[in-house]
């Protein structure tokens, strides 16, 4: 009987390969290996995977990045196992793993998903690492070899050795070896520690410290004596990353308050909606992405001159209906800023959304520039850096080298002196706020890669604006950069050991002791227009 | 005669009761909703304001209760805490609602809880908090640390085989008090002192550089390190995306966070956190036609076609139907009424369960753990063999331990203490008196 079955079987086979190609898929090995995966429970889904990857079917790399992502599903009446090419919104995009074909949208209720976890994407990880080790660019060979740091077990352990002979180039050699030397100091190797005491990868650090607990007291002083090599390297490391991320810090006070060193600071004017003409520039950034969709980079380009003029339109409407009233006045300035500023936030948030909005940051500022394992600098900062450099610079020109920052000096100094020479000074201060204003825009532009598009953005920085500039010194563009610079630095060093909190509240405690000993900041203007 | 007026009495007062039945009839049951409208907060509570709305609009459509249409009644407190029992002062004893659904942070349900004690009002909460409370007239529709937290740090131990734990939160109450129960539930578990990490930052946190760079470190100690992120809404956003750019993925050192749900994923590129993980009730992936329905009524109701839906916003709804089936219940919305029906009261969840009111005034709810995907979605990874009742005062704190509350006669009271026999003061008296 069992005979006949298995012919039965055997002739359905051979027909259904005669047949259509639709129904050749009936009998794609694929097909019963992706449902199998589908209904595997969570302990033998490895063995699912293992089955597709030995099949050696070419499809297999797609259909495991499919699953690793999410976006395997069985439709519920066929039991079909699909790829979910969209999935966002109530219907998903599904395509047939077999074919490739696209099947068009189908109702998220129809669909179940084939579940995974991040106990099985780490070892998907592993193997797709393992599938892209034979990959012909080098940098691929060697992300994938980083890949499998902490990722090697007893079944990858033969494919890698064969794999480091073959392999030519060092770098990607020196990753192996570090893979399979981490999982060999786990089993006991005494060798492996050699190979891990020079690594600065995290990795490394851990196997060792796992082999300083384990039970072998050879290998416990071994690893105790590697892990001392490397904590001596680590430090200098550190130190120079908590410089960075100073600096980094810095750059962000620097680029919110250059705005407000220029209206606050040259032009007397206590802004309270400083921190709106920030949010401004941001939106603008937002709508920029919205209106070229798909081109992030492009987008954000675009956006720094839009959001100068954005930021500096709204500064010159704010200049006009309200500051020139109050010239003189800084107590109703302040208030009616202040007004201003929450005016804005509820604009924001009644006409667009009192939801934050996705900013999307561009492929070439995501990630970090590696400088070895324990340092990397995280790219989309050293942008900011090095945006924030450039802005005080390019303000530095202005208010140096041009006309309009000459006029600027001139009327800020004595303001009748200046009207008397034929300065036109209501035009200049008009000028002056909307660069002020400007350049809060650009802040929003570059703040929009690092933190929330939302109605409170500028709330989160206008203490701290106004901080740096006090700090300075009211009217120094220098004491704007090296305040706040050094506040910046001066935060992460302390923010290790003290918490980001009581951080905060001694930066702000040391700026009061300090305005107290000498009540003009760093660098006070000196001369006549200092005692004016 | 005195029979005779006896029977008059009686008529009239059947008469009285008659016509303001008939009264009332025409009358709508006003809700209050004290959701803040426009301030910090408006990024999380407008929604539940709409969702409120929504159901205020089905229900209606449907008949009302009782014969009787319901009305909202909006009032924004512009996430001022102090403005919030003011604006609860309003709803009930000016607009003299019948019920109030509000609140998002605990500070403003403080702020609120002495006035809706003093004019015996009724609150509908609906977010998750750090429990230590049970008021006559509220009712916790969102999760207390036993039904978030708790399991979440289990998941992990036993699913994940974490060892080494960071618990990373803003600087308030909640955080605060979740963590110390946390901290006091891994020590009894075994976890050794130098393996836990608590870390505090100031709400709007942006520069997470540092803190990023220390979880690393403490991460490569050689155990599995996880982080638990009782972080408020908005800092999340910097703090995931340092968490992608420093490159530490969730293979390596998992996040589970409270407070992220779809609403704050809504405002972030979810690429590279794919993996990392929450812990709700509900999750808008649940596969659930109770669920299917009600984002379609959502999506119907906002016209947003991407609109999100949330666990606070599922909570809201637990508690409306547990209201209105309380309502049909006592027959009346007569608050003490209301009060005393509604134990017991059981309505289906959205994801395809049941919640039931429970003594001390919380629900039962499913505990469920989510990865974040990349479409800004959480796919369930693991949830709970059966609903876990609400504990209103922890086990893991020392000064709760011996805590009861239970809002039946004969105890009625939010504050037993076993040990003692005795009833302590009211939640709303403890909120005053903490001002």
């Amino acid at each position: 009987m069992s005979i006949i079955r298995s012919l039965t079987l055997l002739l359905i086979a051979l027909v259904s390969v005669l047949s259509l190609p639709a129904a050749a898929q009936e009998d794609d090995p694929g097909r019963q290996l992706l449902i199998d995966l589908a209904e595997a429970p969570a302990s033998n889904v490895e063995e699912a995977i293992n089955a597709i990857v030995s099949s050696g079917d070419p499809r297999a790399r797609g259909w495991l990045e499919a699953y690793g992502n999410n976006r395997l599903s069985r439709v519920k009446n066929t039991g079909q196992v699909v790829v979910v090419l969209n999935n966002r919104g109530r219907d998903w995009e599904i395509a047939n793993p077999l074919t490739g074909e696209n099947m068009g949208d189908m109702s998220r209720r129809e669909l179940d998903r084939v579940a995974i976890n991040n106990a099985i994407r780490g070892q998907l990880e592993g193997i797709l690492a393992m599938l892209d080790l034979s990959a012909t660019d080098p940098d691929v060979r060697e992300a994938s070899a980083q890949d499998m740091m902490g990722k090697v077990n007893a079944s990858l352990v033969e494919p890698l050795e064969a794999r480091l002979e073959l392999e030519e180039s060092a770098r990607v050699r020196n990753r192996i070896e570090e893979a399979l030397a981490i999982y060999r100091v786990g089993e006991g190797n005494l060798e492996g520690v050699d190979v891990l005491a020079g690594s600065l990868h995290p990795r490394a650090r851990a196997a060792l410290n796992d082999a300083v607990r384990g039970d072998d007291p050879a290998l416990a002083t071994k690893a105790q004596q590697a892990l001392g090599t490397i904590e001596q390297k680590l430090k200098l490391n550190r130190a120079a990353e908590t410089l960075y991320f100073g600096l980094s810090l810095g750059s962000v006070l620097v680029l919110a308050a250059i705005g407000l060193a220029i209206t606050f600071g040259v032009m007397g004017v206590i802004n309270m909606a400083h921190g709106e003409l920030i949010m401004l520039g941001a939106y603008t950034t937002w709508g920029m992405q919205q209106l070229l969709p798909g081109q992030p980079g492009l987008a954000l380009i675009l956006s720094i001159p839009a959001g100068f003029l954005v930021a500096a339109t709204a500064g010159i409407i704010i200049e006009r209906s309200v500051i020139q009233f109050l010239k003189g006045r800084p107590l109703e300035t302040l208030l009616a800023t202040f007004g201003i500023s929450l005016i804005l936030q509820q604009l924001v948030r009644t006409v667009i959304s009192p939801q934050n909005r996705t900013v999307v940051t561009p492929e070439w500022m995501s990630g970090s520039l590696v400088i070895n394992d324990a340092l990397s600098l995280t790219l989309n900062r050293l942008y900011v850096l090095a945006f924030a450099l450039i802005v005080f610079a390019a303000l530095m020109m202005i208010m140096r080298r041009t006309r309009l920052g000459l006029e600027v000096r001139a009327v800020t100094q004595n303001r009748n002196m200046a009207r008397s020479m034929g300065i036109r000074a209501t035009r200049v201060d008009i000028m002056t706020f909307a660069l002020g204003s400007g350049v809060a825009g650009l802040a929003g532009v570059a703040l929009s890669q690092l933190t929330n598009v939302g109605p409170n953005l500028g709330q989160n920085y206008i203490i701290d604006s106004f901080m740096v500039v006090v700090f300075g010194g009211v009217g120094n563009l220098w004491g704007t950069l090296i305040a706040g610079l050094s506040l910046g630095t001066i935060n992460q060093l302390l923010e290790p050991w003290a918490g980001a909190v009581l951080a905060k509240i001694i930066v702000l405690v040391f700026i009061i002791l300090f305005i107290q000993k000498r009540p003009r900041g760093l660098f006070p203007q000196k001369g006549r227009a200092a005692e004016g | 005669m005195t029979i005779r007026k006896h029977v008059k009495l009686g008529l009239s007062a059947l008469a009285l009761s008659v016509s303001l039945n008939a009264m009332a009839a025409e009358d709508p049951i006003k809700v209050g909703i004290l959701h803040s409208l426009s301030g910090t907060m408006a990024i999380s509570e407008t929604v539940l304001k709409d969702t409120v709305e929504m159901l205020i609009e089905k229900q209606n459509a449907e008949g009302g209760v009782l014969g009787r249409q319901l009305e909202a009644v909006v009032v924004d407190p512009a996430s001022n805490w102090p403005l919030f029992a003011e604006k609860a002062r309003e709803l009930l004893a000016q607009e003299k609602v019948d019920v109030i659904f509000g609140n998002w942070t605990s500070v403003s349900r403080k702020s609120v809880l002495p006035v809706v004690e003093e004019l015996n009002g009724l609150l509908f909460y609906p977010v998750q908090y750090e429990g230590e409370e049970s008021s006559e007239n509220v009712f916790y529709t969102g999760a207390a640390p036993n039904q978030q937290a708790i399991p979440a740090v289990n998941y992990l131990m036993n699913n994940i085989g974490v060892e080494r734990w960071v618990l990373a939160g803003t600087d308030y109450v909640y955080p605060r008090t979740t963590n110390k129960i946390l901290e006091t539930y891994l020590m009894d578990q075994g976890v050794a002192k130098e393996d836990i990490m608590i870390n505090y930052t100031p709400f709007g946190h942006s520069d997470w550089q540092n803190i990023v760079s220390d979880i690393k470190r403490f991460g490569s100690a050689g155990k599995k390190t996880a982080v638990v992120s009782t972080i408020n809404g908005d800092a999340n956003v910097p703090f995931y995306r340092e968490l992608g750019n420093q490159g530490i993925s969730a293979s390596d050192i998992p996040v589970v966070a409270f407070s992220v749900g779809e609403q704050e994923l809504s405002g972030i590129d979810t690429g590279p956190l794919v993996g990392h993980l929450a812990a709700w009730n509900y999750f808008m992936s649940v596969d659930s036609d109770a669920n299917y329905d009600f984002i379609d009524q959502w999506i119907e109701h906002t016209g947003n076609d991407e609109a999100v839906t949330n666990d606070p916003m599922e909570a809201h709804y637990i508690g409306f139907n547990m209201y209105i089936e309380a309502v049909k219940k006592a027959g009346t919305t007569d608050v003490d009424a209301v009060k005393d029906a509604i134990i017991g009261v059981t309505v289906p969840n959205l994801t395809g369960g049941y919640a039931a009111m429970m003594p001390n005034h919380h629900i039962t709810k499913p505990v469920l753990i989510g990865e974040i995907q990349d479409n800004g979605q959480f796919s369930v990874v693991w949830e709970t063999p059966s609903t876990v009742a609400g504990d209103a005062w922890s086990d893991y704190l020392p000064g709760s331990r011996d805590m009861v509350a239970d809002w039946r006669k004969p105890l009625f009271c939010g504050t037993f203490n076993t040990k003692t026999g005795s009833c302590g003061a009211s939640a709303g008296q403890m909120a005053a008196a903490a001002e």
